[in-house]
């Protein structure tokens, strides 16, 4: 049987061209590679090369014709030991060639049963996952959430020798914050690596070490100069699983401080839990409390997922009561109701969640009796706890520090909405940076970000209350 | 790969030494096993590519398909010089590292059909595709990400101690890209063991290496973070494992990355849709006729009379039956279920 040379597709979307040249005439030999043809279409020009070696026994289209669909036959070529007998023989095999019943039939097909088809979305990773009980008598430590950070990493990389910790200024000057404080005398310059200004550079590092076997925690001194290296975080990091179909995991933390810090200008003041909580293949966590912090950050490092960290500078000096347990890991993915109430539902991370509880205080005052969720964890999403919490409320007020243009508050009034719809007594609102890069001044600055008064407007307004 | 380390006495390289290849070496070493196993290994690579492009041309695959043929003594002659372990990582023009690396024709062709019996699933095409067990990480579509990734692979065998190097991959273009240059000073500042082989093919996509390159020659790009760096002729399979051999000795006994620069040619496009204006057809012809890589060898297996032509043609169509194979195989795989869509974006703890 003859070997059919076809027509090819300069790209996915083309159906005809011209075969504009024979560089081949009949009783020619041809090995693989050779340029046979010169094809082209309306946008390019592109030559066909033998993919077979052997005789040109015939040229089925002649040079010059227009239209010539794809994968149709243009030329035969003869195997060794064959001859024109072989060609009288042939019979075109028409439209039951390679593609049409391999690719595009099956393409069509796919895509017109794609309603039928169409797989449900898991419902998150979920699973009734709780805070572990903390056991009557239990020490309360008063702890700085910088000392939480520091104790969960310490406890993490006692217990895993692949755990360890890099980036700028994490060693020997201690920490720009503090944070990796002590880790460099109990650890040494092995697990605890001081790297060079390097952002994009280290944080590929890092995913390189994470295919590797190891279990890095990459500290950003701020997510700012993240901005730098969130090409690895995405690209690298996040979507490797799905492209290698579940081969390659990438357990890694990238963690620091996010958002506004004081007075430090526009570069050095934005908060990034909106970008990283829209891509799959992230968890994303934004603790508010030492305890959270503590609990969560060594969830995040015994997590097998590549996880985005965020913390707050303007949190790390401020104390609260940690559980002084042998093994306090907290679930990612689980809200926390940190105030219950009646009459509406204020949403919050990170820092917002202080100024939500102050809120909250101040409109129980009002006769407004709020309940505050923490969301701690911002992918995956606890829909479920707000979603429960507004039914019970009718209201709620979603309330984050960065801009509000596709924010965190802005996914989670359209849950609710989708979610809870019938319950709702007033539209959602939303509190938020106003849109604006921060400025540097300090009047601005407090004109700029939110804060309490602005949460207790808010929810004064979902309860029509003056 | 073990037989390819120490060549055994008797039979000598010497024959590709002389002819037209420079830089060989006189101690460059030889057998007939060793020249038969690259000539059937770069065969593997040009003929599997020519049947991606055939089956591109039909609509069987579809997106960016970036063609190794040309290129094929760089990957099989690196491939020659690493032990067991060793890691290996590369950008976006990535099949022939896979089969060098001894990942399955059939599940690299499936996956460029975008079917079930894909290494990836068919979630990831061409330029996504991995093997932890042949050590293969990727197969990176971001130009020049893999340089930091594979030095992080390298950080590792550091870390762990044990005794492997990691070859990364990367291209002319992609030694112009910042987090190289990140990568160069880490890499020396912890001497970590890493080979960065950069494939000089010439032409970053249509733009020519002097068009884009204050410093075209990309062996010195390293000087100033002290890592060395050497000139190898690409096309010839024995002087890449050669100077490969000697990187990676250099790596592995702690003396930190080497820079390896193969001056390479690809025949193809940049990918499926380049018409490729960039560059006279003489000039690739020139290239084929000359300095081809597969034909290199084939002229000294001929010469120091390893095989018959008869030897050879039959390694040709055992190696067209495996790509046909790889074809066949790549059509009837199924697509994958739908039910795949959701699952492997998070690792299930």
């Amino acid at each position: 049987m003859p070997i059919e040379v076809l027509m090819p597709a300069l790209s996915p979307t083309m159906e005809e061209g011209t075969l504009a040249k024979w560089l081949v005439k009949e009783g020619d030999t041809v090995s693989s590679g050779d340029v046979i043809a010169e094809i082209e279409t309306d946008k390019a020009t592109m030559e066909v090369e033998a993919v077979e070696e052997g005789k040109v026994g015939k040229l089925l289209v002649e040079e010059g014709t227009e239209g010539v669909k794809v994968n149709s036959p243009i030329a035969l070529l003869l195997e060794e030991g064959e001859g024109s007998g072989d060609l009288e023989n042939y019979e075109p095999e028409g439209a039951d060639t390679g593609a049409s019943s391999g690719g595009s039939d099956d393409t069509k097909e796919a895509e017109t049963s794609k309603d039928a088809d169409e797989p449900s979305r898991p419902q998150g990773v979920i699973s009734g996952a709780s805070d572990p009980e903390i056991p009557e008598g239990t020490d309360m430590v008063p702890t700085t959430v910088r000392d939480a950070l520091r104790d969960a990493m310490a406890e993490e990389m006692r217990r895993d020798e692949t755990v360890f910790v890099m980036g700028e200024e994490v060693a020997e000057y201690q920490g720009a914050y503090k944070v990796t404080r002590n880790l460099l005398q109990e650890f040494g310059s092995k697990r605890v690596v001081d790297t060079p200004i390097t952002e994009h550079g280290f944080a590929g590092l890092g995913v390189g070490a994470a295919f590797g076997g190891l279990k890095p925690i990459v500290e950003f001194m701020t997510f700012n100069f993240a901005m730098q290296a969130i090409d690895h975080i995405i690209n690298s990091a996040a979507k490797t699983l799905y492209m290698s179909g579940g081969q390659m995991g990438c357990p890694m933390v990238f963690r620091g401080p996010n958002g506004a810090a004081s007075r430090v200008g526009a570069q050095h003041s934005q908060d990034y839990s909106a970008w990283y909580a829209q891509v799959p293949g992230l968890k994303v966590i934004a603790p508010y409390d030492a305890a959270d912090a503590k609990g969560l950050l060594k969830a995040a490092i015994r997590d097998p997922n590549p996880v985005v960290f965020l913390e707050h500078e303007l949190m790390y000096g401020e104390t609260f009561d940690v559980p002084d347990m042998e093994d306090w890991v907290l679930p990612i993915g689980k809200a926390k109701i940190r105030r219950e109430g009646s009459d509406v539902t204020i949403t919050a991370h990170s820092r917002m969640v202080g100024f939500a509880l102050k809120a909250a205080e101040e409109l129980a005052e009002q006769g407004i009796d709020a309940e505050v969720i923490d969301l701690r964890t911002l992918r995956p999403l606890d829909t479920d706890t707000i979603v429960e919490s507004v039914k019970k409320t009718n209201r709620i007020v979603c309330a984050e520090e960065g801009w509000g243009q596709h924010g965190v508050g802005a996914e989670i009034a359209a849950r609710v909405v989708a979610e809870a719809f019938d319950y709702l007594d007033a539209p959602p609102a939303r509190v938020f940076q106003k849109d604006v890069p921060l400025p540097y001044a300090a009047n601005l600055e407090a004109l700029s970000l939110p804060g309490k008064d602005d949460i207790v407007k808010a929810a004064k307004q979902v309860c029509y209350v003056e | 790969m073990m037989a390819t380390k120490k060549a055994s006495a008797g039979k000598t390289g010497r024959t590709a030494t002389t002819a037209t290849k420079p830089a060989v070496g006189p101690k460059a070493k030889v057998t007939k096993d060793q020249l038969l196993t690259y000539y059937r290994d770069m065969l593997l690579i040009r003929r599997f590519e020519e049947k991606a492009g055939q089956l591109y041309g039909m609509g069987l695959i579809a997106g960016f398909c970036h063609l190794y043929i040309g290129q094929e003594a760089v990957v099989v002659g690196v491939q020659a010089a690493l032990e067991e372990g060793d890691q290996v990582i590369t950008g976006y023009r990535d099949h022939g590292h896979m089969l060098a690396c001894g990942m399955d024709p059939n599940g690299v062709m499936a996956e460029l059909t975008g079917r079930a019996g894909g290494y990836s699933k068919g979630k990831g095409g061409s330029m996504h595709m991995f093997s932890r067990e042949k050590q293969f990480f990727g197969g990176h579509g971001i130009v020049g990400a893999q340089v930091s990734i594979g030095t992080g692979l390298a950080f590792a065998d550091l870390y762990k101690n044990n005794g492997k190097v990691c070859a990364t991959y990367f291209g002319d273009g992609a030694a112009n890209q910042g987090q190289v240059y990140e990568s160069f000073n880490m890499a020396k500042l912890w001497n970590l063991p890493v080979l960065y082989i950069i494939e000089n093919n010439q032409y970053a996509m249509g733009t020519s290496v002097k068009r884009a390159s204050s410093e075209t020659h990309l062996h010195k790009r390293g000087a100033s973070f002290g890592i060395p760096g050497k000139e190898v002729d690409g096309m010839d399979v024995i002087a890449v494992r050669e100077a490969a051999a000697e990187a990676r000795k250099h790596a592995a006994e702690g003396n930190g990355p080497f820079i390896l620069e193969m001056k390479t040619y690809r025949y193809r496009g940049h990918s499926m849709s380049d018409p490729a204006k960039y560059r006279t057809r003489e000039e690739v012809d020139d290239i084929r006729s000359h300095h081809d890589p597969i034909e290199g060898v084939k002229k000294w297996i001929a010469e120091g009379k390893h095989a018959s032509e008869e030897d050879l043609k039959k390694i040709d169509k055992e190696i067209k039956e495996i790509v046909n194979a790889s074809a066949d195989f790549s059509k009837a795989s199924p697509e994958p279920d739908p039910s795949e869509l959701y699952t492997d974006v998070l690792v299930e703890s």
